[in-house]
């Protein structure tokens, strides 16, 4: 019976590679947007505006403490009661960036802010201006401490995107949903789901752990 | 929308909520425990001299993190049938979060044991104490002591990945949002409500986690 159901399962991987293309393109696409968002909210967040700085810090209060699967039902379930009619992949899309630029934003904070107060303030006495003291003084610097979590953030954010199945997206884990009806060979089928999903993370992980190494030896050397 | 914000419904369906909040908090706890477990084999397994060991408890805990949870939890309730076992769904929800949250566990002890100075390790071989009471006395102690912050955040996130176990028809929080919109087609009251029951555990933990790094720097300083 298992080299039957084997044989079914690798005629039916042009569905899994369809499912992996879905789960690529709603990541990269949220990771897109998470970032860009997650960047600016995470530079206002270190400004001195209180009141722009407690939003934020609310808006990531909430988000980090409902589960992403309430957070896409929200989306998907609420907003057309708000006139604003949306398929599942937008849906999708808008429900994983904002999660993203949640977290990114916070990340992003940390990172400027553990860059020492004299850069900033010997930019200022060379008369540069707040837009190019963050160009050329803070970010980079900034940059060394925000890659290896942003890398990770990354790896969480196509681990978490596998959670857009139950809206219907047909990513890798609705793939494996809709096959595991057919070929009732759970271990199997889902394994393969699983090393789909590794294929494209593990790289990512050592990433991640590559640049932390390598940033925290560039630390020492300054 | 809040015009048409129906509170008399979510006082309806508070018993229901009351109710499901117990079973997240529940599950929750159990996997939690079973969890803290695995992570402490797992990571005494990785740190083993045993080649056999530290390869398996590698490969466990490196599939783990680079697979979603929501393929691992399908991977669990289709494949365990598959195999002939047949487990109660709140039971294959459990090993599945267990197993998840292990993964990380071990990683969150393994960085709280390799920060303890290799001297108190030498120490305690010097003082003649075995390897469990090292572990017992010396390493854990102070490595749990560590970690406590991590550990935490990653029952917050537990907490929240519980949320996927609804998707394997466990009534939980999630499902108490689910039973409102498909009972009376109101999913703003139903979802809103489960993200404010979410969010109530979020800051109760968040609260635990500030009030346990002040203690914890106090008997540092004391």
């Amino acid at each position: 019976m298992w080299g039957f159901y084997f044989h079914e399962l690798m005629r039916s991987l042009p569905f899994f590679l369809k499912g992996v293309w879905m789960t690529v393109a709603v990541s990269g696409l949220s990771l897109i947007a998470g970032t860009v968002v997650g960047f600016i909210c995470g530079i206002l967040r270190t400004r001195r505006n209180k009141i722009i700085r407690a939003i934020i810090g609310a808006w990531v209060d909430v988000i980090r403490g409902t589960p992403f699967l309430v957070q896409i039902f929200i989306v998907f379930f609420i907003l057309p009661e708000f006139g604003i009619e949306l398929k599942a992949f937008p849906a999708a899309v808008i429900a994983l960036s904002n999660l993203t630029a949640s977290f990114i934003c916070e990340i992003v904070a940390s990172g400027i802010l553990s860059v020492p107060k004299g850069q900033r303030e010997a930019a200022t006495a060379s008369g540069l201006s707040q837009y190019q003291q963050l160009r050329y003084i803070v970010l980079p610097q900034a940059m060394r401490t925000i890659m290896p979590p942003l890398v990770g953030q990354y790896v969480l954010l196509i681990k978490d995107s596998s959670v857009v199945s139950a809206i219907g997206v047909v990513d890798i884990t609705r793939v494996g949903w809709l096959t595991v009806q057919r070929i009732p060979e759970g271990i199997m089928v889902f394994g393969l789901v699983g090393l789909l999903y590794f294929a494209i993370c593990y790289p990512l992980i050592n990433l991640s752990s590559y640049l932390e190494k390598r940033m925290t030896v560039m630390t020492v050397k300054l | 929308m809040l015009e048409t914000f129906n509170f008399r419904v979510i006082v309806e369906y508070l018993p229901l909520y009351g109710k499901c909040f117990l079973a997240t908090l529940w599950l929750s706890a159990l996997s939690l425990m079973g969890a803290i477990l695995v992570g402490i084999i797992a990571c005494a397994m990785r740190l083993s001299s045993s080649r056999i060991a530290s390869r398996s408890a590698g490969a466990y805990i490196e599939s783990i993190r680079s697979t979603p949870l929501l393929a691992q939890l399908y991977f669990f309730y289709f494949g365990l049938p598959s195999l002939g076992i047949m487990l109660p769904e709140w039971l294959t929800g459990v090993i599945a979060l267990t197993l998840n949250s292990g993964a990380y566990y071990a990683e969150i002890i393994r960085s709280g044991i390799q920060a303890i100075h290799f001297g108190q390790i030498e120490a305690g071989i010097a003082s003649g104490l075995s390897y469990f009471q090292r572990m017992r006395h010396i390493i854990l102690p102070q490595a749990l002591g560590m970690t406590v912050r991590p550990m935490l955040g990653q029952a917050i996130v537990l907490v929240k990945d519980s949320s996927l176990l609804s998707l394997i028809s466990i009534v939980e929080l999630t499902r108490a949002g689910q039973t409102l919109t498909s009972e009376r087609f109101m999913p703003t009251e139903g979802f809103l409500t489960t993200a404010v029951f979410y969010l109530v555990i979020y800051y109760m933990l968040k609260a635990f986690s500030n009030w346990s790094e002040k203690r914890l720097i106090f008997q540092e300083a004391y």
